[in-house]
């Protein structure tokens, strides 16, 4: 096994930069730079060049094999955070035969030594990665070991369903309790519900990954740009006092109250003559109605807004201007009605969230759907007393048992590997 | 060993008959003298096979291989290869209460020259122990006042080239334990050499002793107890289901507490025996030894129990050493054609802790692996190892064909959905059209009720063929899944780990991991992925050292 090395901390100038160095012959790594280490030291000491001269001094970590990040013996150099001195470590390392990791390397390593299991990864990346509360929240309850957690509890009855099965196959003629589908019912559809409730979470989770998106949608020169532009505090879409001038659709990131939110100014429903601009109209119309949640703004109380969703936003718009009753009016222009607006949203998505469940990602829900496809198909024939056929209800057990345990990644993993950690930049 | 089987058949009985046939197994019981007289015959009809009776007490050994062996008289025996199947008989003991004395098997001495001799080997041995029930004089029972469980009345045989029983089905006689016979033997717990504390070894979980089952199953106020005469012509009854090590007079007193038995004369106590095997994880997937080339083990040697269980390592064993001694390729059986693979690769990868039995569940791709398509998963491989009859070969290819002629008619007929339920196929009204094959694939659909759609004209079917092609189409889907499984594992079983490769002295193996695989030698990467507590890391690291040697091959 080759011992691998990378810059674990972001490149450039810092206070710190950190490189690490993982696998069997790492502490030879301190050697090589003049620090005779034991497999748990830490302490500061001189790092030597090929000639004996100094190249920093820093602080050094020693993790024992089996008690580090990756599994591995790993060595931290913990350098005074310039380009330079980096580069000199790297090269050094690289010249004496040690490995610059490839991306993602080290959290390979440490799924492969058992350190992490699949979900794990996956809400180690979503952690380095996120930028709101809810996101940090989310991902560090992943990388905790909840979804391992539940896949745990949901094995453990699958076995013991599965187990009462091959008992009835294999003990045909020996002591075996007369009627195990009473309890193999009660087991799988336990199972069953708890899958689904989950599997449901999972599309509100991966809002939180990705992003919630909200649209701004109203007829033409109803200030959609301008509120956008106020909730954003930037100039993000174009605004003018032309009516019809966001043809394409502009989306802006931000963190709305610690959630993720992607705001949507769409271009103003209206009957355009203009050939692109019409398509831009098109374009509006199916992206709001994919988005999670819609903010109409309307020009008066009296008019009728665009088809509406549950939970949608009516609003006047430039209520500056105006004179209503009986609505809400925000004006992105003053300000006004705007924090009320963001209060609004943000209650509206926590909401969404308080319901779902550990799992966050697509490839958990669909592998979540499989396994309670597979157990409702048993659960089916349970009911309708369609038991002959052990053979077939038991292998629909074991498929979906096989299809939770891709979610921690204990098969089938080698396909997923690639894809996982080809979004992880080196020294992770 | 199927041949003789049904020659000596006396009670034919398909296991799980009502359950899907994945879990079918036939079974009988065998009339022993039938079976002995078959089987001696079958013995010496073969060209060039001498039988020589005696004990064995030792191994020629040359060069490090073993080269033939010496019986109790001095006399050697030399051989290119040897295999060994020593049943009960390694340093056997006899349990009877609180009775014991070596012994092979009843009325027969044990081997303990062998055992020691083995011991020489530094192989890893280990006790185990199995239990009979007393035999009863069949004459002295009371059938009158018993139910009894017939034959099945279309018998399933053993061999694919037999289609019917050689002689007379018998009926078993069916009693039952009760409260009184618990209450004896709960009494008398204590001398019992298994309770007593006598016995080491280990014996299995599923097929308990009465002792234990009275003890495991408190609640429990009555076991069956199968009465199986064992021949046409014996008196002698096998009481199935009341194993045991107590004393001969419990026995008898336990006995006569049964609904029957009152009057049941014991022909021959029941006893435990307990016997040395070799750890299987020392020999490789053709069970041959590693430390002694040439020396094949098979049967209750390797901890496994059960007749099926000794005669396919019997068979995996001697097509092996007939294949080394002509040169020609080794017969590979493995998890995705057959029970013998899932049991081979059990025993040598991990070993046992209780004797070992084959269930179903052991296979992974049992849907796939049935009694029925046995022929057709093996056949071909036998033939091309040269251990197949022309009558068989001939049999299989007349099968083969007119199971795949009717799959393809079926398969090229289609039918609209509407007229598919209209013959009570469960289908959606307004689905699509659907081919024959498909329809039959769906659970409940008889081939009866869609054969009125097949081009009429035709000679009328063979019914074991239909049977063959509905049973085929019914685990069509199932298979087909598992065969993208079985995919995976024939790419780990091809990357093959050098026979002298140093697990040791691997950097990056933990010592524990190193030292396991240094003992159990996985032949490949799918077997070293199905040692206890391998790891993910160390199967990469693996990995690459394969890849490595081929890339300096390749070079080379």
């Amino acid at each position: 096994m080759d011992t691998i090395f990378a810059q674990a901390t972001a490149p450039g100038k810092a206070g710190v930069s950190i490189v690490r160095v993982s696998g069997p012959a790492a502490l030879d790594a301190g050697r090589l730079l003049g620090v005779d280490l034991q497999p748990t030291d830490r302490r500061v000491a001189r790092l030597i060049d090929f000639d004996g001269s100094l190249i920093d001094i820093a602080f050094v970590l020693a993790f024992a094999n089996g008690r580090s990040f990756t599994g591995d013996p790993v060595v931290e150099f913990h350098l005074h955070g310039s380009s330079a001195i980096v580069a000199r470590i790297l090269s050094r390392l690289g010249e004496a035969g040690f490995r610059q990791a490839e991306p993602g390397e080290f959290t390979r390593r440490a799924l492969e030594t058992g350190q992490l299991d699949m979900a794990q990864v996956e809400g180690l990346a979503d952690l380095i990665d996120a930028e709101t509360e809810e996101q940090r929240r989310q991902a560090v309850r992943v990388l905790d070991g909840a979804i391992g957690d539940l896949v745990e509890s949901w094995r453990k009855r699958l076995v013991r369903a599965a187990a009462l099965l091959e008992a009835t196959i294999d003990f045909a003629e020996e002591d075996v309790p007369a009627d195990v589908f009473p309890e193999v019912r009660e087991l799988l559809s336990s199972v069953h519900s708890e899958l689904e409730r989950e599997a449901q979470g999972t599309e509100i989770r991966e809002r939180v990954r990705e992003g919630f998106e909200v649209a701004i949608v109203g007829p033409p020169n109803i200030g959609k740009s301008t509120l956008l532009n106020r909730l954003a505090g930037r100039e993000a879409a174009i605004t003018s006092e032309h009516a019809g001038t966001t043809r394409d659709v502009i989306e802006v990131r931000m963190d709305l109250r610690g959630i993720p939110v992607t705001m949507l100014d769409t271009a103003g429903l209206r009957d355009a003559d203009d050939e692109v601009e019409r398509l831009g109209i098109d374009l509006a119309r199916k992206r709001a109605a994919r988005a999670d949640l819609r903010i109409h703004l309307v020009s008066s109380d009296t008019e009728a807004a665009e088809p509406r969703l549950e939970d949608d936003i009516v609003l006047i718009g430039k209520a500056d201007t105006k004179r209503f009753s009986g609505m809400v009016g925000i004006s992105g222009l003053t300000g006004l009605g705007v924090d009320w607006l963001v209060d609004q949203v943000a209650s509206i998505l926590e909401g969404r969230l308080r319901s779902a469940g550990a799992a966050t990602r697509a490839r958990h829900a669909s592998a979540l759907r499989d396994g309670s496809h597979m157990i409702g198909v048993v659960l089916e024939k349970i009911d309708q007393g369609d038991i002959e056929m052990v053979d077939l209800l038991a292998e629909d057990v074991r498929s979906a048992s096989r299809s939770l345990d891709t979610l921690v990644g204990r098969i089938d993993v080698e396909s997923l590997l690639d894809e996982i950690f080809s979004s992880f930049c080196i020294g992770k | 060993m199927g041949r003789v089987a049904d020659r000596a058949g006396i009670q034919f009985r398909l296991l799980n008959r009502r359950k899907g046939p994945a879990v079918q197994g036939p079974r009988t019981q065998a009339d022993r003298a039938l079976y002995r007289e078959s089987m001696l015959a079958e013995v010496k009809a073969r060209p060039g096979l001498d039988v020589i009776q005696g004990e064995v007490i030792d191994l020629l050994v040359r060069d490090g291989e073993a080269r033939g062996v010496v019986l109790a008289d001095g006399s050697e025996v030399p051989a290119k290869r040897v295999v060994l199947t020593t049943g009960t008989f390694l340093r056997g003991v006899i349990h009877i209460g609180d009775e014991q004395r070596p012994a092979g098997r009843m009325g027969e001495d044990p081997s303990i020259r062998l055992a020691e001799r083995l011991d020489d080997l530094g192989l890893m041995l280990g006790r185990l122990k199995t239990g009979t029930p007393p035999r009863l004089d069949g004459r002295t029972i009371d059938w009158d006042g018993l139910d009894r469980q017939e034959a099945d009345e279309e018998p399933v045989l053993f061999s694919f080239l037999h289609d019917k029983p050689f002689v007379r089905q018998i009926a078993c006689g069916i009693t039952h334990t009760n409260s009184q016979t618990h209450e004896i033997i709960r009494e008398n717990l204590d001398r019992s050499a298994m309770y007593g504390g006598t016995i080491e070894g280990v014996g299995p979980r599923y097929c308990p002793s009465i002792e234990d089952k009275v003890v495991r199953f408190e609640g429990k106020e009555s076991h069956q107890v199968f009465l199986e005469p064992e021949g046409l012509n014996d008196h002698t009854v096998y009481p199935n289901g009341i194993s045991t090590s107590l004393p001969a007079s419990v026995q008898e007193s336990y006995v006569h507490s049964m609904s029957g038995l009152k009057d049941a004369r014991i022909l021959q106590p029941g006893y435990a025996i307990e016997y040395d095997y070799v750890d299987p994880r020392s020999l490789n997937s053709r069970l041959e030894l590693r430390v002694m080339p040439g020396l094949f083990l098979a049967g209750q040697i390797n901890g496994t129990t059960g007749y099926e269980e000794a005669a396919a390592q019997g068979l995996v064993a001697g097509l092996a050493a007939a294949a080394q001694v002509l040169g020609r390729d080794a017969i590979r059986f493995d998890r995705a054609n057959s029970y013998i693979g899932v049991m081979v690769d059990d025993l040598v990868t991990r070993g046992v802790t209780e004797p070992y039995r084959m269930f179903t569940s052991r296979a992974e791709y049992r849907l796939a692996l049935r009694a029925d398509n046995a022929d057709a998963r093996l056949t071909e491989i036998g033939h091309a190892g040269g251990c197949i009859g022309d009558e068989r070969w001939a049999k299989f290819q007349k099968k083969s064909q007119e199971v795949s002629d009717l799959a393809g008619r079926l398969r090229e007929k289609t039918v609209t959905s509407r007229e598919l339920a209209g013959v009570g196929v469960k289908v959606n009204r307004d689905g699509p059209k659907r081919s024959l094959y498909d329809a039959l694939s769906i659970s409940g659909t008889r081939f009866d009720d869609i054969e009125q759609f097949l081009d009429p004209g035709q000679p009328p079917f063979d019914p074991l063929i239909v049977q063959q092609v509905s049973t085929n189409a019914l685990y069509q889907h199932y298979v087909e899944r598992q065969m993208k499984d079985v995919a995976l594992l024939r790419k780990d079983e091809a990357l093959e780990l050098p026979a002298d490769l140093d697990f040791i002295g691997l950097p990056g193996l933990s010592g524990e991991l190193a030292t396991k695989l240094d003992h159990i030698r996985p032949e490949t990467i799918g077997q070293a992925g199905r040692i206890e507590g391998m790891t993910p890391a160390a199967l990469t690291l693996l990995v690459a050292v394969v890849r490595k040697r081929r890339t300096r091959t390749k070079a080379s």
